[in-house]
């Protein structure tokens, strides 16, 4: 941002000009039972090793396949007479264009069609689409571009190499246009990014959280007041995939059957069908092996339309793969928010209050991956862990010359974002007050006999124990001795710094009341069928990316009926034959589809139950559940397993029973979950070089009830990893002009197995008291809680040289500027 | 552009096809070969998803013309296990080595070749031994378990083959 603006001040400069006011409003939860959950340290573990239930630490039953070799991903989808498309980019952030030839790409051998904007409108204004946002996208432009590299036209050819020749051989011609970068300037309006819009702004909403005047008053009777502007940057997923399709137009038949890199193949069939006019059922989506999401892969790109426009023109299967230069610089990006916070404290040392205004630079288009009527997503989780009084959040949304986006990054919308800026105030509170930041939040928390706490911002927490979490990551990385010593190489001149964040997620949108996707409600779905011979099939709706669903679920169903999880064969992706759901992201699957299995499973326990009572010929009341069977009250011989039981339902149903034995759940969850943790990061910081070392990183984890160890420990590594990741190495950095400097691996850094720590985990357990198995999720809190935890312990070693805040990613460049401008280096 | 005809033998099998000059390794292995185990995850040989083993050595199959591959014999994570699994594949199971495996053939590939050059690292070799293949999912910390029950278990297998 320009150093000279105030960012309050050109926000409110830009307050005349807001569009409607958007206030976010919970629906109260209706009325559960809110008994203190109890925390414990142990996995709950019910069911023997046969059956491998929840608890167990069973290896992936996905792992073969890949460990061979023998997975498919949506490269490895050959068909038949199958062309390449490749497609044309604009080396400008924003020109009109002037002029498209493709007479000499069509010369080129093997090309056989160059597809153009003027051709998808004629095709049925297929060249604008809708966002998840419900604003509009271009697929390919007419008049102009508003981002670099942003799909001009697309080559299609009969092999990759020669589509990549017609794309060199396609001639475009551009007028420029002023562009503009930063989302301040944009908030001037000189340079409209989107003419296209009746409103000649580039502001896009302005949004509203918490009580302005409660805030207001809190803040005006506070001891102490901290504020800091701080920047998210713009980072990217960068899964080691990158995205793709297959399209197959069958005239014949009608149908068109895609292979897609999709997190959501549901909610994309639906949009295609929407988009395109074909019919839905005619539309089969398949997501098959996937490399990575975090979010990436769940917005709909202008290449897979294209994709799908070459196979119904060309009445062949196209492929298209992205590169990955194309995947860095015009794929959603994720963060770029920037933050003025300011918190008050009294004279106790006691937090009161949270004062927020934030502008969210979107790029080009409002293309946020976010539930429709939450435009900064759970942004508003930003109170944290912390009992406040009042809080007011602000947040507006702007165009820029930049790719449109707004995806997770591995994690829930926005709580990234929200959780750096309260864990970096409360440690700048903390540190203004003289008090050691571990103490200063231990004081501050949300007590554990305060759950389900109403935040002030209108979020009920389902459970939690803050304190417990913070005191076992202490006592893991030995907290008083680390700081003895840190006060010890201080006067050595050494630079040793301690950080932590004690953050809250909140995960697994959600419910029907206000959780939709182009309103379609979050709900996830389970369908499970068992066979015979007590073996079983389940489909879900949701879509892992390497979460281990094929696991997990079954261990879930395992769990629920004694079927042992090897015998249950899982199956998500494919549209023709799973239940319908919103997929897998923002931590999800377990809290949705994770409820709906075991939801389902229990419906077919009951018509176990039945089935059991008559064959045994006892009444169903006489009967108890004891893992795998149904027995006799009081003389378990007499019992029936579920393999008896679906054979009988099979063979020898009761009379006025229906055969068979199944049941499809969609699980529409009461509430979200709030999984938290603590982290502490020890760093030494070379004098020198500035270079920032991570000497030793725990982090405690409370996921509520725990599936499988193993997966959750894998899921807290590369959690942990992608929040070291944006902490000091990644970001997308663009010049004046909207070029992209960081598109590819090379600029683009992200970490390997050297920069990477090796990663030191706990736990504690606090079950959610909603969710049928009492899990939370778990895959992305890491990647929330990892970054203030770094970012802290760098500003905690240099505190006493006047150090108060540093953006991430903290780059050897910057600490060595600190360093030298404290005279510490020359 | 010129085509070419070249022999090469992948996991003991030898082919014999026609490429042009411009051909990178690793479409030749995916698209010709159909051995899709080997992955692509970039354009400037940053990820080691692409990596193989040439006459021995680990490679950026992406950073490889076939035709440079003439005669040369590879192996591919296809050829690695034989009646059972490899010890590799088996440590990635067992230690939870991998999440969406886009990676993974890559990354044991190259293990591969280390453990080849050096039966015994320690963790710090082999973190610099894998440095470069990216790894998106699983933080590492558990390929590097992985690799040592493997490094292990290799080293078993060796003395057993040797009496003393
Ligand atoms: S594909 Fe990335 S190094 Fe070869
Ligand atoms: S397992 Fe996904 S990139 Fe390594």
């Amino acid at each position: 941002m320009s150093d000279q603006l105030d960012p309050l001040r050109a926000l409110d400069e830009a307050g005349e000009r807001h569009l409607p006011d958007r206030v976010e409003r919970h629906t109260p939860k209706p009325a559960g039972s809110s008994a203190i959950v109890e925390t414990s340290h142990e996995v709950r573990v019910t069911t023997p090793a046969t059956v491998c239930g929840m608890g167990h630490r069973m290896k992936r039953k996905e792992d073969p396949r890949f460990i061979q070799g023998r997975g498919t991903y949506v490269d490895d989808v050959k068909l038949p007479g199958m062309l390449y498309m490749d497609i044309v980019r604009s080396p400008y952030a924003h020109a009109r264009i002037t002029k498209i030839d493709a007479s000499e790409a069509l010369k080129v051998p093997g090309v056989l069609a160059v597809i153009t904007g003027e051709d998808l409108k004629q095709a049925g204004n297929l060249h604008w689409m809708p966002t998840l946002m419900s604003d509009t996208q271009m697929v390919l432009p007419i008049e102009k571009v508003v981002y670099y590299a942003q799909e001009v036209c697309v080559v299609v050819a009969t092999d990759r190499y020669a589509a990549a020749d017609g794309v060199e051989k396609v001639v475009v011609e551009y007028d420029p246009l002023p562009v503009v970068v930063d989302p301040f300037e944009a908030l001037k309006d000189e340079t409209i990014v989107r003419d296209d819009k009746e409103l000649k702004t580039n502001h896009i909403w302005h949004w509203e959280a918490g009580d302005r005047e409660a805030t207001e008053h809190v803040f005006r009777s506070a001891a102490k007041v901290v504020k800091q502007y701080m920047h998210i940057p713009r980072i990217h997923v960068a899964s080691i995939e990158t995205c793709g399709m297959v399209a197959d137009f069958n005239k014949a038949t009608g149908k068109l059957k895609i292979w897609m890199t999709s997190q959501a193949p549901h909610a994309h069939r639906t949009v295609f069908a929407l988009v395109s006019g074909i019919p839905e059922h005619k539309i089969q989506i398949i997501s098959p092996d996937i490399g990575g999401g975090f979010g990436g892969k769940v917005p709909v790109y202008p290449g897979y339309v294209c994709c799908v426009v070459a196979s119904i023109v060309t009445g062949r299967p196209v492929k298209w793969i992205e590169d990955r230069s194309e995947n860095l610089q015009a794929d959603s990006f994720a963060r770029d928010y920037h933050i003025t916070a300011e918190m008050a404290a009294d004279a106790d040392g006691r937090i009161t209050g949270l004062r927020v205004r934030t502008l969210a630079d979107n790029g080009a288009a409002d293309a946020a991956a976010n539930p429709s009527k939450f435009p900064a997503g759970l942004y508003s989780i930003c109170t944290g862990s912390y009992d406040m009084r009042a809080a007011h959040i602000a947040v507006d949304g702007v165009y820029t010359n930049k790719p449109p986006g707004g995806v997770a990054y591995r994690c829930s919308f926005r709580v990234t974002e929200a959780v750096h800026m309260i864990e970096r105030m409360t440690d700048i509170m903390a540190h203004e007050l003289g008090e050691d930041p571990a103490a200063f939040r231990l004081k501050n928390f949300i007590r554990p006999e305060q759950f389900p706490y109403r935040s002030p911002t209108g979020w009920e927490y389902d459970s939690g124990n803050y304190h417990a979490a913070l005191k076992l990551a202490m006592e893991m990385i030995g907290y008083e001795e680390l700081r003895r010593e840190q006060a010890e190489k201080r006067t050595r001149g050494e630079l040793m710094g301690i950080g932590i964040s004690s953050f809250t997620e909140v995960v697994g949108a959600g419910p029907s009341r206000d959780y939709d996707i182009l309103g379609i409600k979050m709900f996830d779905s389970a369908e499970i069928r068992i066979h015979p011979t007590g073996k079983a099939i389940a489909r879900f709706g949701t879509k892992s990316q390497g979460q281990g669903h094929e696991t997990t679920y079954a261990q879930i169903i395992a769990e629920e009926l004694g079927i042992p999880a090897e015998h249950v064969e899982v199956e998500e992706g494919d549209t023709d034959t799973a239940p319908y759901g919103l997929g897998t992201y923002a931590s999800r699957s377990t809290p949705t589809a994770g409820a709906a299995a075991a939801v389902a499973a229990r419906k077919i326990r009951a018509k176990a139950r039945t089935i059991a009572a008559y064959l045994l010929e006892v009444s169903e009341d006489d009967l108890e559940w004891s893992v795998d069977r149904w027995q006799v009250k009081g003389s378990p011989e007499q019992h029936k397993t579920i393999q008896d039981i679906a054979f009988a339902a099979y063979t020898n149903h009761p009379p006025g029973v229906e055969a068979g034995l199944e049941a499809t759940d969609y699980y529409d969850p009461p509430n979200l979950t709030f999984p938290f943790g603590s982290y502490i990061c020890v760093v030494d910081i070379d004098t020198g070089t500035g270079e920032v070392k991570i000497r030793r990183f725990v982090a405690v984890d409370d996921c509520g009830n725990i599936i499988n160890p193993l997966v959750v420990e894998g899921q807290i590594h590369g959690g942990l990893t992608m929040g070291l990741a944006p902490a000091l190495f990644e970001e997308i950095v663009y010049d004046e002009n909207g070029q992209n400097l960081t598109g590819t691996f090379m600029d683009y850094l992200l970490p390997t197995a050297v920069e990477t720590p090796k990663w030191e985990i706990g736990k504690t357990i606090t079950p959610s008291p909603h969710h049928p198995i009492g899990a939370k999720g778990v895959g992305e809190s890491p990647t929330v809680g990892a970054p203030p935890a770094i970012a802290n312990a760098v500003v905690d070693a240099l505190w006493h040289l006047g150090v108060r805040h540093i953006d991430i990613p903290i780059t050897p460049q910057k600490v060595w500027k600190l360093l030298r401008d404290h005279g510490i280096t020359e | 552009m010129s085509t070419h005809q070249i022999t090469l033998t992948v996991n003991g099998a030898s082919h014999s096809v026609q490429t042009e000059a411009r051909t990178l390794l690793v479409h030749l292995i995916r698209e010709q070969l159909n051995l899709t185990g080997t992955h692509i995850g970039c354009d400037t040989s940053s990820c080691g998803a692409c990596t193989v083993i040439v006459n021995g050595r680990a490679i950026k199959s992406c950073t490889m013309f076939a035709v440079q591959a003439d005669g040369a014999t590879i192996e591919t994570i296809e050829g690695l296990a034989g009646a059972g699994l490899h010890p590799l594949q088996e440590g990635f199971w067992e230690k939870h080595g991998l999440q969406c495996g886009y990676c993974t053939p890559g990354m044991i590939m190259s293990a591969k070749a280390l453990l080849a050059q050096n039966p015994n690292p320690s963790e710090e070799e082999i973190r610099y031994g894998i440095s470069g293949n990216l790894c998106r999912c699983t933080g590492y910390v558990k390929i590097v378990e992985a690799i040592q029950y493997a490094a292990a278990k290799l080293r078993e297998q060796q003395t057993q083959e040797v009496p003393a």
